[in-house]
């Protein structure tokens, strides 16, 4: 029984050694040129993300054109259009049925934030159930916002150490199991 | 030709609180007692044939004295064959929240009333499946209510936000 090898470990046994930046710099190079994105899309957003997915404003310039429909394909997770309090527990389920590494794009001001919904139904943002990596608000935001966070996520996860990863489940679990 | 108004005052004339037809909108507001009587009547007479219920719905009217006028039950009904349209309001007190249901003769009432239930809490009397159909049955209250407070939350999941 030796000690398992994985980057984890051996970037703790070897702190910031400038071979694993290195590696790492490659697999984030790798990664933020071919998402594949589950679109999670409950609302008018939606509209919107069409427009962004179609060929006049073209996803596929980015890398990121080919929409997967089961999140345990898919590692990066667009939330488009708002999340009620009954929506919630769904969400959690396809976030921890991705596989790692995995992101989250808040795509809306609903998902940001509640948007203009402030009542008993909406979840005030996402990011108080999962971990959020990009926020693009507006009502509905423009394509142009939308490539402006997608550009900003590629740099986010040419970035990215791998000791980031796992990230793990989502912080909270729903407190009623169905 | 006497106008629908009329002729529901006219044959129940016990029951109606109130007719109006303001914009044209042939309205009888009917104590809530009467409610089954005067809809099978407005569903089966021939000259009336009221065959889609198009709308229910409630309003609630909070501070509205006495206290047995609070919530108004809206019905919105249609004839297809006489293409002729009428309102009955029946209000609906605070402290006994209920009425008769009309799924008996309209089948779509059914989940029109059930949408009242969960958002106003008016009780359908002899309605087949009365539960929630928007909300989750863990929720405690009826959040389109006027004296809902506007900050409750009571998420499914979630922190208290």
């Amino acid at each position: 029984m030796g000690v398992e090898v994985t980057e984890r470990n051996i970037e703790s046994a070897l702190g910031d050694s400038v071979i694993l930046t290195q590696v790492d710099k490659v697999i984030g190079w790798g990664r933020k040129y071919s998402f594949f994105l589950y679109p999670f899309i409950t609302a008018c957003c939606g509209m919107e993300f069409m427009s962004v997915a179609g060929p006049r404003y073209d996803l596929d310039r980015f890398g990121a054109a080919l929409p997967r429909f089961s999140p345990r394909q898919a590692d990066l997770l667009f939330v488009v259009g708002t999340i009620s309090h009954k929506q919630a527990p769904i969400l959690v389920k396809v976030y921890n049925q991705m596989a790692e590494p995995k992101w989250v794009f808040a795509y809306g001001a609903c998902v940001c934030s509640g948007g203009m919904y402030n009542n008993y139904s909406t979840v005030q943002g996402i990011d108080t159930i999962l971990p959020v990596d990009i926020y693009v608000p507006g009502c509905p935001p423009r394509p142009e916002m939308v490539y402006d966070g997608l550009i900003k996520l590629q740099e986010l996860v040419q970035n990215e150490r791998s000791s980031k990863w796992p990230r793990g489940k989502a912080q909270y679990e729903p407190k009623v199991k169905r | 030709m006497a106008e629908l108004r009329d002729l529901v005052k006219r044959k129940f004339g016990a029951s109606v609180l109130d007719t109006h037809a303001d914009f044209g909108d042939q309205t009888v507001v009917i104590a809530r007692e009467g409610v089954i009587e005067v809809m099978r009547w407005l569903k089966e007479d021939p000259a009336m044939g009221f065959d889609f219920m198009m709308d229910l719905t409630a309003v609630d009217y909070l501070g509205k004295k006495p206290r047995d006028l609070r919530f108004e039950v809206v019905y919105h009904l249609y004839s297809l064959k006489h293409n002729h349209r009428i309102r009955v309001k029946a209000p609906v007190g605070e402290d006994d929240a209920s009425l008769d249901s009309i799924v008996s003769l309209w089948k779509a009432a059914d989940w029109f009333e059930r949408e009242v239930w969960d958002l106003y809490g008016i009780v359908f009397k002899g309605h087949p499946n009365l539960k929630r159909i928007l909300l989750y049955e863990e929720f405690v209250g009826h959040p389109l209510r006027k004296d809902y407070n506007i900050r409750q939350r009571q998420p499914l999941i979630g922190p208290e936000n």
